[in-house]
């Protein structure tokens, strides 16, 4: 691979472009490998890359069905933060977001991580509560978050209104280092390293079985033929239940979709991220000056990508009750991603019924954010089949015995 | 838009009108079960990417729960049918398996 430097443009800039390499390898398929990872999203591509990078496995191979990225990786809000409430929470999500911090360097390329800082609108007293007990646990987990008043919020963004016909804003939850990163790059930026190591990413090759003999994974059957396999990772995000079913086995796990849109560009008015949920909104403003602004989930199973309309109303209505100054501003697109949720709102990161095959899945709402702290505990899981101490807490029998780790109260995200 | 017809108003509804209840035909297991038997009613779903038998209640109005079946992936509805049974009635599985010849089944 040929390194991303200045020098490189400069030498590029010199002969017209027509040097560029591509920045990963599309092989055919080999007949076996050590490790299939199913799904070349950001979470299939993180657990790859640091199956090759903190434990030397690089006869991996990264199957995709549709396109590299294509998936929630490209249909998220690229939101980065850490300020969970649980501790096993806080921790994979501060691992992420510090591993972030220094992303481009390790990969050599631009993820264009934005630090700008996230901002929780309270709301109501009960989230002063919420968000006070969040920014007190947080103190005691090293996550850095903190309380603010009302008049430091309007400091950080000047076009809010605090006074809104429905709910004040009486105050809010902030992290400095929390922010955005650029949603596509992080998926090419990882898939560009693990090419590198000698791993094979297969786009357009979807799994139509999954082999074992004797309780231990043997391989997959897929679209361009059957692939030998030692150990097999699962991260497909919202079909993981279609996956499982083919190894047999079941997830507390539904799928539902989740909408994004982004507006016109217009001139910075936003630097920060805020998310404001008792009305079920959240926004950022992107390099290129659109606003981007999430939305809510279908309350019913579906994987149609699309989502229902009324939530588009449901949260343009919430932004403009918060920053009545974009109330003139028109939507350029609007799509939806298929989430896949757990009974708890928490991931699993778990070893499966069936032998050497391994899930990650169930981030829901919030994947985008954990990518690299989510590769690095499900490839310390591949890798020695047991999960690591990030990882630990988040396997699929907590549900049986009753360890939740409840963030569908806790966190406040939108869900 | 998904508009579903409540099947104890006849109204034909759509979903701003209703609220999802989830997958239906739940078997809620009593005392002295098992902890998987819990675990499974509690939190194991059948999440099928094709036809699925859900929950709903018309909340704006009627106000009564009913069962509906419904594709998960084009969101066509097969048909709409009372809450009152324990599972879906035998001619709205027929109109099913014409719509999807390679349907595996209910369950």
């Amino acid at each position: 691979m040929r390194r991303y430097s200045v020098f490189a443009i400069a030498r590029e800039a010199l002969r017209f472009h027509s040097g560029w390499e591509k920045a990963w390898r599309s092989p055919e398929p080999k007949k076996q490998y050590d490790v299939i990872i199913v799904g070349a999203g950001g979470h299939g591509l993180a657990t790859a890359y640091y199956l090759g990078k903190n434990f030397g496995i690089t006869n991996v191979a990264v199957i995709e069905k549709g396109w590299l990225g294509g998936g929630n990786t490209g249909r998220n809000t690229t939101i980065i933060r850490s300020n969970y409430l649980q501790d096993p929470s806080s921790a994979i999500f501060e691992k992420a977001r510090a591993l972030y911090e220094t992303l481009s360097q390790d990969l050599n390329y631009n993820i264009m991580f934005s630090p700008r800082g996230l901002l929780m609108l309270a709301q109501t007293h009960h989230e002063v509560r919420g968000y006070k007990r969040t920014v007190h646990a947080n103190q005691l987990q090293g996550v850095a978050t903190e309380w603010v008043t009302p008049e430091q919020v309007k400091k950080l963004v000047p076009m809010i209104n605090l006074h809104g016909p429905r709910y004040p804003v009486l105050g809010g939850q902030y992290q400095a280092r929390g922010g955005t990163a650029r949603h596509d790059a992080v998926a090419w930026g990882y898939a560009r390293a693990c090419s590198d190591m000698g791993m094979d990413i297969i786009q357009n090759c979807e799994v139509t079985a999954v082999r074992s003999a004797n309780g231990v994974v043997t391989g997959v059957e897929t679209t361009r033929g059957e692939i030998g396999c030692k150990k097999l990772g699962i991260v497909v995000a919202g079909h993981s239940g279609v996956l499982a079913e083919m190894a047999g086995f079941r997830l507390p796990i539904e799928s539902i979709a989740l909408q994004a849109l982004v507006s016109e560009p217009i001139k910075p008015c936003i630097d920060i991220v805020v998310m404001a949920n008792t009305v079920h909104g959240y926004i950022s403003q992107s390099d290129k000056g659109e606003l981007v602004i999430g939305g809510g989930t279908d309350g019913f199973n579906n994987y149609t990508q699309r989502g229902s309309f009324h939530h588009i109303e449901e949260t343009l209505r919430a932004l403009v009750e918060t920053f009545p100054v974009i109330s003139r501003l028109k939507m350029l697109r609007q799509w939806g991603g298929i989430v896949d949720m757990t009974g708890d709102r928490s991931p699993l990161i778990s070893k499966t019924p069936l032998g050497n095959c391994f899930i990650n899945c169930g981030w829901g709402t919030g994947g985008f954010k954990a990518i690299p702290g989510s590769g690095w505990a499900m490839a310390e899981l591949v890798a020695k089949g047991e999960p690591g101490p990030l990882a630990a807490e988040f396997d699929m029998w907590r549900f049986k015995e009753g360890r939740f780790i409840d963030e569908s109260v806790a966190a406040g995200v939108a869900h | 838009m998904l508009i579903l017809e409540c099947p104890c108003c006849g109204v034909k509804a759509e979903e701003t009108e209703l609220s999802p209840g989830g997958e239906a035909h739940l078997k809620r297991f009593g005392p002295g079960s098992t902890d998987e038997d819990f675990e499974t009613y509690m939190f194991a779903r059948q999440n099928p990417k094709g036809v699925h038998f859900e929950r709903w209640r018309h909340a704006y109005g009627c106000g009564k729960w009913f069962l509906a079946a419904r594709c998960t992936a084009t969101l066509e509805v097969f048909g709409t049918y009372p809450a009152q049974t324990t599972e879906p009635p035998a001619e709205l599985i027929a109109k099913i398996k014409a719509r999807r010849p390679d349907w595996k089944g209910w369950k």
